[in-house]
This record gives structure tokens, sequence and C-alpha cells, in this order.
């Protein structure tokens, strides 16, 4: 069984903040992660080819930076990996990331099961791998649980939705979204790391697409547009409670009496 | 549409460091003669706005820009969210402000409902207001599942053309939203926390961004359908009218439409957690509440008050507290009565998850904490001191009652 995991490197802090003189975005740093969400799936990914054989590979889109994510994917028993990266991909939404993922995966070959994270930390959308697989034109399912049995051309999953733990079966190939904290990822493996060479990190640009329209990706391949970033409105109706320890004690005290909350 | 363009004969050591700092994503790179911009620029623009004038241009490319009649366009559709014959409130919310929105506009409020018993539970919607509620139903589509699901919504958007398309950010919604749109290659905006309507039928879509304390407002001005995703309690619940109005209108899929690679096999019913976002009280502590002790006062307290104890993402990730208890983006949005915030800083994405509460109270000892933004209340204090007596003031005044 061959799986491909769709991953992303995301900032290392999510404390981007706007400066409301200026409206500058002030950075914190450059240091960046593999998207937390990503390691279950990688891990989900790991124990299948474990139980059923086959390998597992990794696919990123974003800066040329991302290759760290690939290799971190490596350490982790990752066979090999794609960062797909180009300018041409900058300033993508949701429908363009998408879209560009799903030309990458064309590229890279043929998957029994792609797997992705709930979300990502950045984004928090949590809607690139439905759309992924609308543009593979394979059935997808999100909110998975765990892979209970591969059999026969099908996966036999839980899923979890709003109210109710449903088990079902869905026919390969198809896209997964692996719940949070579902499984304990390995830890990345130094020794691993060491030997990883540079030909197991592949780079494909818009040259190597199928699908040669550059209106398909980036800004131009977006659907939505930012028309403005502003920092969030502040409350006008505020309040300061002061005094000694005790008197705010009261304070709060007096105001959960007033609305008959005691 | 365009791209950034660096005039290489403007650049010098000095404008290009400013360039490198400057770029929040840090796409632009100097190697002493040239400057470049990588794959990680996310075409914000911070360059040419705040840069120096001139090294980076936004040049427009020639490319025939996709256009939409948006006159062909019409209505705002709300996705009526259901499990069985039980329709998922934030139905409600999403109507109360497609209602709102199609004022500006004059455009008619749709629903669209998908499922078994379709027709029956459309008749629930009657007294909210709704010009017409689109039914899809049949014996396939009883649960749900990706493909025949699309299919239909697709269906609807083919022969309907409705102009924005409200989702509500279920498990449910934030499956099949995405699918569809990416069928009618729209876009689409997740978790949105405003909603607004331009005259020209544009839907403004305003939600947090960049996974930080930005706010961003979101537009498709050359795309139809606009869909977005909104989650359950972030718009008030309107209240039904006494009278029945709209009309039901009953959709016929193709069989071949209705086809599944997907099977279900079995179905549980989850065992009734707390749910933080139906609380009316809520305790909810971050980074700053340090020690068992304090958390332990923090739940004594939501306990005394009949509500609950949440918390901020941190407290997930160091797995102090549940997934389940966690206000934010990525964790639940709430709407209590009450909400006390202790040792939170209050980062865009816990805030989104929690500003549109009646009374919010927050101790911080910093005052330069964002949470006192949104706090109508704001004590700058020690939790360690407050905590405590606050807990015992509430302890006596309940068995004087008693």
């Amino acid at each position: 069984m061959n799986i491909l995991v769709c991953i992303k490197q995301v900032p290392g802090s999510s404390n981007v903040e706007v400066d409301p003189v200026t409206g500058v975005l002030k950075r914190d740093g450059v240091a960046s992660k593999m998207n937390p969400y990503d390691l279950y799936s990688i891990e989900m990914a790991m124990s299948l080819t474990e139980k059923y054989g086959g390998t597992v590979e990794t696919i990123t889109m974003g800066p040329p930076q991302a290759k760290s994510v690939i290799v971190e994917s490596i350490c982790m028993g990752a066979k090999k990996g794609t960062v797909l990266s180009d300018r041409k991909f900058a300033g993508a939404d949701v429908l363009a990331t998408a879209y560009t993922i799903s030309q990458g995966i064309r590229k890279v070959g043929k998957f029994d099961l792609i797997l992705c994270g709930k979300q990502t930390t950045d984004g928090d959308t949590a809607q690139v791998g439905a759309e992924v697989a609308e543009y593979l034109g394979i059935p997808h399912v999100a909110n998975v649980l765990s892979v209970e049995e591969v059999k026969d051309g099908k996966a036999y999953v839980t899923v979890s939705l709003d109210d109710m733990v449903v088990t079902e079966s869905v026919q390969l190939p198809c896209l997964l979204c692996a719940e949070n904290d579902i499984n304990s990822p390995r830890l990345p493996s130094y020794k691993v790391q060491k030997t990883v060479t540079d030909d197991l990190v592949r780079f494909i640009s818009f040259a190597e697409f199928e699908d040669q329209d550059a209106n398909h990706y980036g800004l131009n391949g977006s659907a939505t547009q930012v028309e403005r970033i502003f920092p969030p409105e502040k409350n006008t109706e505020k309040h300061s409670i002061t005094g000694d320890s005790a008197a705010q004690a009261q304070g709060i005290f007096d105001l959960l009496a007033s609305r008959k909350l005691i | 549409m365009g791209q950034l363009k660096i005039n290489q004969n403007l650049v010098n050591a000095e404008n290009a460091k400013e360039l490198v700092k400057l770029c929040p994503f840090g796409a632009i790179g100097y190697d002493g003669a040239k400057l470049d911009i990588s794959a990680a620029c996310k075409m914000c623009k911070m360059c040419i706005r705040k840069g120096p004038a001139g090294v980076v241009e936004y040049v427009e490319e020639e490319v025939a820009a996709p256009t939409v009649d948006k006159s062909l366009w019409k209505g705002i559709c709300v996705y009526v969210d259901h499990a069985g014959e039980q329709i998922h409130r934030v139905t409600y919310e999403l109507i109360g402000k497609a209602k709102e929105l199609a004022k500006v506009t004059n455009h008619p409020v749709y629903a669209l409902i998908i499922g078994k018993d379709a027709a029956k539970s459309a008749k629930k919607l009657l007294r909210y207001g709704v010009d017409r509620i689109y039914v899809y139903e049949d014996e396939a589509l009883e649960d749900f599942r990706i493909e025949p699901y699309t299919s239909a919504f697709y269906d609807f958007i083919e022969k309907v053309k409705p102009s924005s398309i409200l989702v509500g950010a279920t498990n449910l919604g934030r499956q099949l939203a995405p699918r569809v749109a990416a069928r009618c290659r729209a876009g689409l905006t997740a978790d949105c926390t405003v909603l607004e309507m331009k005259e020209n039928t544009d839907l403004v879509q305003i939600r947090p961004a960049f996974g930080g304390n930005i706010m961003a407002q979101i537009v498709s001005p050359a795309c139809r359908p606009q869909f977005c995703t909104v989650r359950y309690k972030v718009f008030p619940e309107p209240k039904p009218s006494d009278t029945e109005s709209g009309e039901i209108v009953l959709m016929q899929l193709a069989k071949e439409a209705l086809a599944s690679n997907i099977e279900i096999l079995r179905k549980v019913e989850k065992p009734k957690d707390v749910d933080i976002s139906e609380a009316d009280v809520i305790v909810a502590i971050g980074r700053g509440a340090k020690g068992e002790q304090i958390r332990a006062m923090a739940k004594e307290l939501a306990d005394l008050l009949g509500g609950v104890l949440a918390c901020t993402r941190p407290l997930v990730e160091e797995n102090i507290m549940d997934a389940k208890h966690q206000i934010g983006l990525s964790g639940r949005t709430v709407k209590p009565k009450f909400i006390l915030c202790l040792g939170i800083s209050g980062a865009v994405q816990f805030a989104a998850g929690m500003k549109s509460s009646d009374c919010i109270v927050a101790v911080n000892t910093d005052k330069n904490a964002p949470i006192f933004d949104v706090a109508h209340y704001g004590i700058v204090g020690d939790l360690c001191e407050i905590l405590p007596m606050l807990l015992n003031q509430v302890k006596e005044a309940q068995s004087d009652v008693q």
C-alpha cells in the first residue's frame, strides 16, 4: 500500500501582530516547524505500512525552506518527499492551494491512500484536504479517528461526526483527513537525519505541471482576495476594577451577584 | 491580478536591508548585489506600501481577468445542517444573518436541505422567513456521504444560481462546503466572524488570519457563488415568527448522481460530553493560571456557579486540559452570559471564540494583555490572590442561602 501524506511548514509561533500605527505586520523571528496536526497523519501512515507493507511519501507546498519538514518526515519513516515551490504559487487561497497540490500529486505518482492533517495552525481553515480530493476526483472522509482495516481495495475507517461516531468503508484510492490527537506520533530519528541525502527531496516547479495555465495558480488562481488586514476591534464598553486583591475579588463577586449567577 | 517586480537599479545595501526586515514572511533575500523574492511571498504587498519607494512594484499582468455577470446570480442560501430530523441550531443563526444581508441587495433568502426525510424537516423552517426551501430527498441521502451530497448541492447551484452560500462550520459542513466550492471553482472563507453585504452583491467576509492577531477582510469579486462557513454561536438566533411563510420546492436528481464509493456500516451516538458551547457560565484558564492548585480552584468556582471550566490552546497542547474544553478557532466558539478569563493573554484566535459573550471579565497581571481589549471588565492583578478570595466569597454566599 502506497501512502502520500500532505504536510505543511507553519510559523513556530502564532504571535504575529500588526503595528497599530504603521499597519506593518510584526514578524516574530522566522522560526518554523511542521504543522503539529500533520504528525498524527504521518504516524497513521507509518503504522498502516507497517501492517500492510508499502511505502510512505510526503508532499508540501511552500518556499524552498519547506524542505526541512520533508526531511523531518523522512526522519519519522517516510521514504522520500516533494516540495512544490514556485513564485507563481505565491498568494494562493484555499482554491489555488488545493489545485496546486492536486497537480503536484498527479506529477509525483499514484497512491492508494492520501492522508492530510485536520487543519494547519497558521491557516486554521481545515478545507484544503477536501478540495484536493475533489480535484483528484476521489472520495474523501474527514475527522478520521482510525483506519481499522484495509481489505479488498477498501479502507474501513471510524469517523467523528458532530454527535456520532460512524464506521464506514471507503473505496481506494481515497483521501482521509485525520483527527487531532488520535495516536502518539513517533519522534524523528536523528540517526536517519544524518543519512538524508538531497536526492530524497524532490523540488517541482510550475514548469513541470501538466496544467500550464498560470491563471490557475497563486494569486491569479485565487477566487478570494484579501481586501485589507487590520487589528481586531477593541471593545468600547470597558471598565476596570482597581484596588487591592480583596477589592478586585469583591468586584467580580458583585458582577456575578448582579447577574443573579450566585 | 499581477506580480511583484523588483527594480534592481534602485536597490542599494541600505534599502535592501530595510526590505528584508520588513517582509513579514521572510520572502525577500539580498545577496549583496541582487534582491530576490522567494516562493515564501504571500503577496501581502507590504514591501510596496511600506518599503522604500519604487524598489518593488506591482505589475498588472495582461491576462484576461476572470469576469462574472453578477446579475445572473441572485439570492443568499443557507445550507440546512441536520442529523435526521434534528436541525442544527447554527442553521437558524445563519438564516437570521442571511435575511439581514439580503436586505442590502433586495435578494431572496433560500435554504437548501438534503436528506432522506428532508421535506419533513423543511417544514420547521417555514417560521423563519425563508423565501424558498429547496429539498433533495432520497433514500440514498439518508447518511452523509460526500459524493451524493456534493452532487445534490452542485445541482442546486447550477439550477438556482445563488449569489452567496452560508454553511455552518460543523464537522459535516466543513467537509461539504470545500468540496462543492472546489467543484464550482469558487472562493470559500472558513470560520467568518463578521459578514457584510456590498451593494454590488460582493459578500464581505471577515475572519482572523495568519494565525495571529490580525483580522482579514476577504471578498471574491470575480467569482460566483461565494461560499463561507460560520461557526455555531457566532451570530444570534432569530425568534421564529407566529405565521408560516415561504415555499418548499422539491428538486430531482438523476440516480447516477447518487452513487457513492462510501458505505456506512455502523453509527454510534457519542456519549453526551460537557459541551462548553452550551454553557451559561464559563471559567476559562490560560497559561497564566499556573499550578494545579490554581486550576483546581478555577474548576471549583466553575462548579459552584453551575458552569464549566474551559481553556486556551496551550493548555491542550501541554496535555493539561482536554481538547473538548478548548475555546478558540481550533476549539469551540462560546457565547455564555458570563465568562471569567484567568491568566489568558487573549490572542485573536482565542478572542474569536468568545468575544460575543454577554459579559467578559478578565484577570491578568500584564496590563497590556490583548484580553483587556475584548473584556468588559478588566482586572490587572494577581490571580493567586484574587481567585482564593473570590472562591471563599462565593462559597459563603451559597452556604448562607442553604
